[in-house]
């Protein structure tokens, strides 16, 4: 995809975050990632639930100290970030949109308020004036409309708080969005033209996604890459087309198969294909290996052939 | 109860809010059915009403809401008559929700296991250590991996998907007659998604338990429905089994939720899309609330509203499309393939099938 040309603006290497490292229950959220995203493009990021996706993206914005490894953002460090005014600029060049639109709204903040906060912090606005035009114009952006400023967080229904925190996030012009299921609380149709305002920004604004998700159709739909995570590991990484026309990973597989279809006949008949983790307890050393260009997979040794015939074979999901 | 197999009828149900712009009128004349042992879906954009119309059955109601009309009939008991102490009862033991915000139906206070074993000992009137076993039991089924360690754990350290979850099993626990699942599967990836819906699907099965299933994902709907219920505007505006509405929809607003709907070979810079903004319940449209976003919109629909035609026994929408005097109109491309579908599935001819109602 042309956006390889581009330069990298994220960097994640072997990433590690673990919970409560002290105790007997420590949870290793994320163990041991490496990815990198390209300028301007959207990485889709998928897993089970519990996975460590939304881990890694707090991670990235800096909500945790890692236990191990590195991320870079625009080749700076992001953990060697000194001082009020190179924080509140990362702070500003990375937004994440959050998984939870009620959490993550303030319930005594007018609309207006709660989008405007991060123009006030970073002086974006020259006038109060140019404060409620910004607003206007960001709340028609995401499909609501400039009525709305006047009210609350809790007289919205949950897709309509989403477009809130959209609308929160772009205010400050950032280059970079974390969003983390930001449409799963929406409705197709809103769905639709959220990510096709999300893929719209991006091109106007030359804005890099890392896209989380578990709605599969959307991800392939919006993502140039795809990262597939597992208990805390990647499991495989390639071009979103590529991924679902060769999908190699066994629980890729799984997951590919569970996508629902709007379409009853297909549902009465659609077959599951299992996925048993334990099949990895074997104590083989496995680690990310490139079995076709920019295709990855995490295998051991001996795994590699298998996984370069699945390469060959006819797309599993080929179109109906 | 008007027809002996229901379980549930809602009857012209208005419901308002006080605002301090005015009174949203969010349920605007909703009717329908609920039949034992079935799987209604609730679908529609984001504000129709679906989360108002399944609270203000449960009641609970936000503070500043008014029913302003209506009837909810359970079993021959008219809800909205209930007072607040019968309704608790009811909840939980009777009728059991499962709401889109996990954390809402969590008490963020509690351990998890005694969250799951509190209904037992209050509807049912189970020990403690009976019911501790039967909660085990439960989160075990809805996948809550190492389960005896973690039912000592808080709301807090699970991942969004995994509350779902416990909010499934606190849900189920009782065996209810009615659940009411509001995006229940929304926050979680699909093949938990796929694992949970089938618990679901195995339990309606074994205790002839009736589910009100309310998602955006039409993918879901496909699976779980038996019939479907589309809301647009704090209206129902079409109703039927579910391969009537997959396969032969016939409202407007129908055709531009299926068709925004990527497959998975979708491809292209943008999705089509339903434009324009739903109308502001403050001061809902005189005719037909879709009109102004209605690629087929008639002259009749900016001044009266449509009133429900029948296509057959079980399917009913609310468009002048079907009036016998409106103009025949092609769907959009997607939409025809369905119909073909449709026609193929009943063994009739396409013709057929887009002349159908009356
Ligand atoms: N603050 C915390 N303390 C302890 N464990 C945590 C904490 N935050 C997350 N975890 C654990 O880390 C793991 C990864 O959680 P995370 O929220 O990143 O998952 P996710 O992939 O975003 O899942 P979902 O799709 O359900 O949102 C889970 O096992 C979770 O319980
Ligand atoms: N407490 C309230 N005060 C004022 N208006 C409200 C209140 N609760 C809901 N509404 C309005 O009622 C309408 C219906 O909301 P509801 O939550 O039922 O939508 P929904 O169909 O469930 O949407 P979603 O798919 O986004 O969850 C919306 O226009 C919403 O703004
Ligand atoms: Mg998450
Ligand atoms: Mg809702």
């Amino acid at each position: 995809m042309e956006k390889k040309n581009a330069p990298v603006i994220l960097n994640v290497e072997h990433l590690k975050q673990y919970f409560n490292i002290t105790r007997k229950d420590a949870v290793k959220a994320v163990d041991d990632i490496s990815f990198h995203i390209f300028k301007g493009e959207t990485f889709g990021l998928v897993g089970e639930s519990g996975s460590g996706k939304t881990t890694t993206g707090r991670a990235i914005i800096r909500l945790y100290e890692p236990t191990a490894g590195k991320i870079t953002f625009e080749d700076e460090d992001v953990s060697k970030l000194k001082g009020k005014q190179q924080l509140q600029k990362f702070r500003r060049d990375i937004q994440m949109i959050f998984q939870d639109p009620y959490a993550s709204l303030n319930p005594r903040m007018k609309v207006r308020d709660i989008i405007a906060e991060g123009i006030d912090i970073n002086h974006l606005a020259k006038d109060e004036n140019d404060r409620n035009q910004q607003v206007d114009e960001l709340l028609e952006t995401v499909g609501l409309s400039k009525e709305h400023a006047t009210r609350y967080p809790h007289e919205f229904s949950g897709g309509q708080r989403q477009r809130i925190g959209i609308a929160r996030a772009l205010a400050v012009k950032p280059k970079f969005i974390i969003a983390d299921e930001p449409i799963s609380a929406l409705d197709v149709s809103i769905q639709a033209q959220v990510v096709n305002l999300l893929k719209k920004l991006q091109n106007e604004r030359d804005l890099t996604f890392l896209f989380i998700a578990h709605d599969l159709s959307m991800v392939k739909y919006i993502s140039d890459r795809i990262g597939v995570m597992h208990y805390g590991k990647m499991l495989e990484i390639a071009d979103a087309d590529e991924l679902y026309a060769h999908p190699l990973h066994n629980y890729t597989r799984s997951l590919l198969s569970s996508v629902p279809f709007p379409d009853p006949e297909y549902e009465r008949n659609r077959k599951v294909i299992d996925y048993d983790a334990a099949e990895e307890n074997d104590g083989k050393e496995r680690s990310m290996v490139e079995v076709a260009p920019g295709h990855f997979v995490r295998a051991s040794e001996d795994e590699v052939p298998e996984y370069k015939k699945r390469l060959s074979e006819t797309p599993l999901f080929k179109e109906v | 109860m008007e027809n002996q197999n229901d379980i549930l009828e809602v009857r012209d149900l208005k419901v308002n809010f006080d605002t301090y712009a005015g009174e949203v009128k969010a349920i605007r004349d909703v009717s329908f059915d609920l039949k034992k042992g079935e799987t209604l879906a609730i679908v529609g954009e984001s504000g129709s009403g679906k989360t108002v119309t399944t609270r203000t059955i449960m009641g609970l109601m936000a503070n500043n809401a008014k029913i302003a009309g209506g009837s909810i009939k359970y079993k021959d008991k008219e809800l909205l008559k209930m007072s607040d102490k019968e309704l608790s009862g009811l909840r939980g033991n009777d009728i059991a929700e499962i709401f889109q915000d996990p954390m809402t139906s969590l008490d963020p206070t509690m351990k998890i296991g005694r969250q799951v074993a509190e209904p037992l000992m209050i509807h049912q009137g189970l020990d403690k250590k009976t019911a501790m076993d039967k909660a085990l039991k439960m989160l075990k089924l809805v996948g809550i991996t190492n389960a005896e360690a973690r039912i000592n754990d808080f709301p807090h350290q699970f991942s969004g998907g995994m509350r779902q979850r416990i909010v499934i099993a606190i849900a189920l626990v009782n065996n209810p007659e009615i659940i009411i699942a509001d995006e229940p599967t929304t926050a979680l990836d699909v093949t938990i998604q796929a694992k949970i819906l089938d618990l679901m699907n195995e339990l309606k099965t074994k205790i002839d338990t009736s589910i009100i299933f309310i998602t955006h994902d039409l993918g879901v709907v496909a699976g779980m429905a038996d019939r479907v219920a589309v809301m647009y505007a704090g209206k129902i505006v079409e109703y039927g089994t579910v391969d009537e509405i997959f396969y032969n929809p016939k409202h407007p607003y129908t055709w531009g939720l299926l068709n925004s709907m990527p497959t998975i070979s979708t491809k292209g810079n943008s999705l089509p899309s339903i434009p324009g903004t739903p109308p502001d319940l403050l001061d809902p449209p005189k005719g037909d609330a879709f009109a102004p976003r209605n690629p087929y919109v008639l002259k009749i629909d900016t001044l009266e509203q449509p009133p429900f035609f029948k296509v057959s026994n079980t399917h009913y929408a609310a468009t002048w499309l079907l009036d016998k005097r409106a103009p025949k109109v092609t769907p959009p491309a997607q939409i025809v393939e369905r119909q073909k579908t449709y026609a193929k599935l009943k063994g009739v001819s396409l013709e057929q099938v887009q002349n159908g109602g009356e």
